[in-house]
């Protein structure tokens, strides 16, 4: 099988990077079809909006420059032409505003898709997120239930500065009540976000900018309208026996070629790709562990009370006598962003730092 | 420089002026003059709850000419930073602020460096009306160390805390309460002294807006809001986002104006009226009638929510620096070719300027860790790698 799909890849004529991708395919029951088609994370949430619009006219969007201007990242290009006004609403420049609006919608049962220009934006609204969305359903004993997805970029982009760049995985997954994704690739993006728009449950999405115009190998069955991925799953993009490493987002991206060049070594890493941060799959990660008996956990957020920090946790809880080397953390820097290049670089993670981790855990010098 | 090797006219020879332009047989060199003239606004005020300031505004043949020259200074710093942006030495958002330059002259004008100023992301003229450097802004702008903020704030976080100017603000509104506590502060000192808080007409319906205005109210703050109309909040236009896109009058019972805000002078004018209300009897709404001529930044076409014909509209018939040079060759207070060479000067200080930004270094990578806390506590502070690169901030 394994060899029919690079035949097939090959056939494709798919450049360098993709074929690689293919070739770290993973092994889970839901594999890569002939993956000769490709789509960007971008077009990939556009379609899955499209869709779900498509199929339940409760679902709406809304947010700033949604609309007319098509969207400022152009997620939501063409929306308002296909479904006009009544599904897809411009709002002013006031998150608390139009969160609560949305929140108070999705009380009495529509299905609103909130757009936060960037997750920066949100903390202006997160009294709503939290105090109106997540807690709502324990609150009325099940009476109100909150089908809301918020979503937009989180984390760095490039050169935005210190407002613009913080991340809010860690911040939102340790509310009970949330949902919390985080997709990395096209299909994660598809999947997950038309999981997250026909989920009951409030989920916060969180994408991430640089990510958007990147191109990924999609299967037939990601493409079809039915297509969803299961919320609290992590996904293993790489098998391997010598460490793990588990991350999200764009972090899996930097976790792949430090596998790569880990491989060169004679280290072989398993990467993990979270693609739900709250619920956590702890039991994927641990298993992972169980048969590694090596961690390092990367995100691009705050170091201190972060993803990665409850990750070590769980693992040092439930898989300690696995353990064979002291657990690792790869995380932004405990700085606020910094605008200057070669300051911003060092604030963040990057794959030489992922590189050396893995080896510390594997006790290899540099 | 070119002004001072120009003989200066001595006061007898000035009369002072009408609204009427002078007889074209006397012909001037360029004025340092400061004897009074008086230029009626374009445009008349508007006022909500207040009775509007006169049309009639003091001014001298200096004080137009030194708005002649900061404003093509502004102008053209922008236009650089336009250039650079592209040539990607300029990193993530830049939002331009050319055909908004009246606003920044006029209201420095009005008043001390002891007033404050806070203001959005839009704020590269602001600081440069503040006193700032050009060589500060572009070494900023580039992420050097010799920026305003030493190369760790970018764009849209320029200070200039000794002229009091508060930043530089990144999250739409946010800047407006802020403010409010700056003419908090001021009121609580006992000093004699205002705050303009600057925003949009994108943030004019932040919620945090009425909240700092009621008290501002309440607490008879000497807080002037300034809303900087031009127009589109991003991508979307006034009528759009606003039921009411009346903002002089959003402050329901605080008093406001509407102001021409391409006229520095009428600018000026409503900065001081405002200034003097603002000290006796709390705060003021200012809504200057302004445009953009770029995108709301450089990732912005600004071309597809507006029609060309619009932009080129506006700078054709309300460009500010094109008002003020009618006005000084109108009065003869300078030929044309005086300001064309004044002009050629600001360009090549831009020019200067810019080269000098380039040379000039990044930032120590140990900066990372600075101006975290002004105390420390032995607090321990982390890179990516937490095992390799921990630091005990300074």
């Amino acid at each position: 099988m394994w060899g029919i799909m690079r035949q097939r890849a090959v056939d494709g004529g798919l450049a360098a990077s993709s074929l690689r991708r293919t070739r770290s395919a993973l092994v889970s029951a839901r594999s890569y079809a002939a993956g000769s088609k490709e789509m960007t994370v971008r077009d990939a949430l556009n379609s899955a909006i499209d869709e779900e619009m498509s199929a339940d006219p409760k679902v709406f969007v809304m947010g700033e420059e949604v609309g007319q201007y098509q969207g400022a990242y152009k997620i939501t290009k063409g929306l308002l032409e296909k479904y006009g006004p009544e599904r897809v609403y411009d709002t002013p420049i006031t998150e608390a505003g139009f969160t609560g609006i949305g929140v108070g919608a999705a009380y009495a049962g529509l299905k609103p898709v909130v757009e936060f220009m960037t997750f920066n934006f949100s903390m202006q609204a997160i009294d709503h997120i939290i105090n109106s969305a997540a807690k709502s359903n324990y609150m009325s004993a099940g009476q109100i239930n909150v089908p809301i997805v918020f979503r937009g970029p989180n984390g760095a982009a490039a050169g935005v500065g210190a407002q613009h760049s913080q991340c809010y995985a860690a911040w939102y997954a340790s509310v009970p009540g949330l949902k919390v994704l985080a997709p990395y690739s096209a299909e994660d993006a598809r999947g997950l976000l038309k999981a997250a728009i026909r989920d009951p449950d409030p989920v916060v999405f969180l994408e991430n900018e640089l990510l958007y115009g990147e191109s990924f190998p999609i299967s037939e069955e990601a493409l079809d309208s039915s297509f969803c991925l299961p919320i609290g799953k992590a996904k293993i993009e790489r098998e391997g026996k010598d460490v793990t490493i588990v991350t999200f987002s764009k972090m899996v991206g930097f976790a792949l070629k430090a596998a790569e060049k880990l491989a060169e070594e004679g280290i072989s890493a398993e990467v993990i790709n979270l693609r739900s941060i709250r619920p956590l799959d702890r039991a994927t990660i641990n298993a992972s562990v169980r048969k590694t008996s090596r961690l390092v956990t990367v995100e691009e957020g705050f170091p201190q009370h972060g993803v990665c920090a409850e990750i070590c946790a769980s693992v040092v809880e439930e898989s300690f006598s696995y353990l064979d080397a002291p657990v690792e953390r790869i995380a932004g820097a405990d700085v606020p962003m910094p605008y200057a290049a070669n300051l911003e670089r060092l604030a963040l993670p990057q794959v030489e730092d992922i590189v050396r981790a893995a080896k510390r855990a594997c006790y290899r010098s540099k | 420089m070119a002004l001072s090797r120009l003989s200066l006219r001595s006061n007898s020879f000035l009369k002072p002026l009408a609204a009427t332009a002078l007889p074209t047989s006397i012909r001037r060199h360029v004025s340092t003059d400061t004897t009074p003239i008086t230029i009626e606004t374009a445009v008349p005020f508007t006022s909500h709850l207040c009775e509007a300031p006169s049309r009639s505004v003091e001014t001298s043949s200096e004080e137009i000419l030194a708005f002649f020259r900061d404003m093509a200074r502004m102008r053209r710093m922008e236009i650089a930073a336009d250039s650079l942006y592209k040539a990607k030495l300029i990193r993530g958002f830049c939002h331009l602020y050319d055909g908004q330059e009246a606003l920044a002259v006029g209201m420095e004008a009005a008043i001390t460096r002891k007033d404050a100023i806070i203001t959005s992301y839009r704020d590269h003229c602001t600081f440069l009306g503040r006193g700032g450097e050009l060589v500060d802004a572009f070494s900023e702008l580039m992420g050097r160390k010799r920026g305003c903020s030493n190369g760790k704030g970018g764009s849209m976080h320029f200070y200039k805390k000794d002229a009091s100017f508060y930043g530089g603000h990144g999250i739409v509104g946010a800047q407006i309460p802020l403010g409010c506590g700056l003419a908090f502060a001021q009121k609580y000192s006992k000093e004699e002294n205002v705050t303009f808080t600057l925003y949009g007409d994108g943030a004019a319906n932040q919620g945090q807006l009425f909240e700092a205005l009621n008290i501002a109210a309440l607490w008879d703050l000497p807080a002037i809001l300034v809303c900087e109309n031009n127009h589109y909040g991003m991508g979307t236009a006034t009528w759009r986002s606003a039921k009411s896109p009346a903002y002089f009058k959003r402050g329901d019972y605080v008093p406001g104006l509407k102001v021409d805000g391409m006229d520095a002078l009428a600018v000026k004018q409503a900065c001081k009226f405002a200034k003097e209300h603002a000290l006796k009897n709390g705060p003021i709404i200012l809504e200057m009638d302004t445009y953009r001529y770029h995108g709301h930044s450089m990732s912005d076409p600004g071309s597809t929510y507006r029609t060309r014909d619009e932009i080129s509209g506006v700078r054709q018939v309300r460009d500010p620096i094109e008002r003020v040079r009618k006005l000084l060759l109108s009065h003869d207070i300078a030929t044309e070719k005086e300001l064309k060479d004044m002009e050629k000067e600001v360009r090549k200080e831009v020019d200067d300027a810019v080269a000098q930004a380039k040379e000039s270094p990044v930032p120590e990578p140990s900066e990372l860790f600075t101006n975290m806390y002004v105390k420390d506590c032995g607090v321990e502070s982390f890179g990516a790698d937490r095992k390799e690169l921990k630091v005990t901030l300074p």
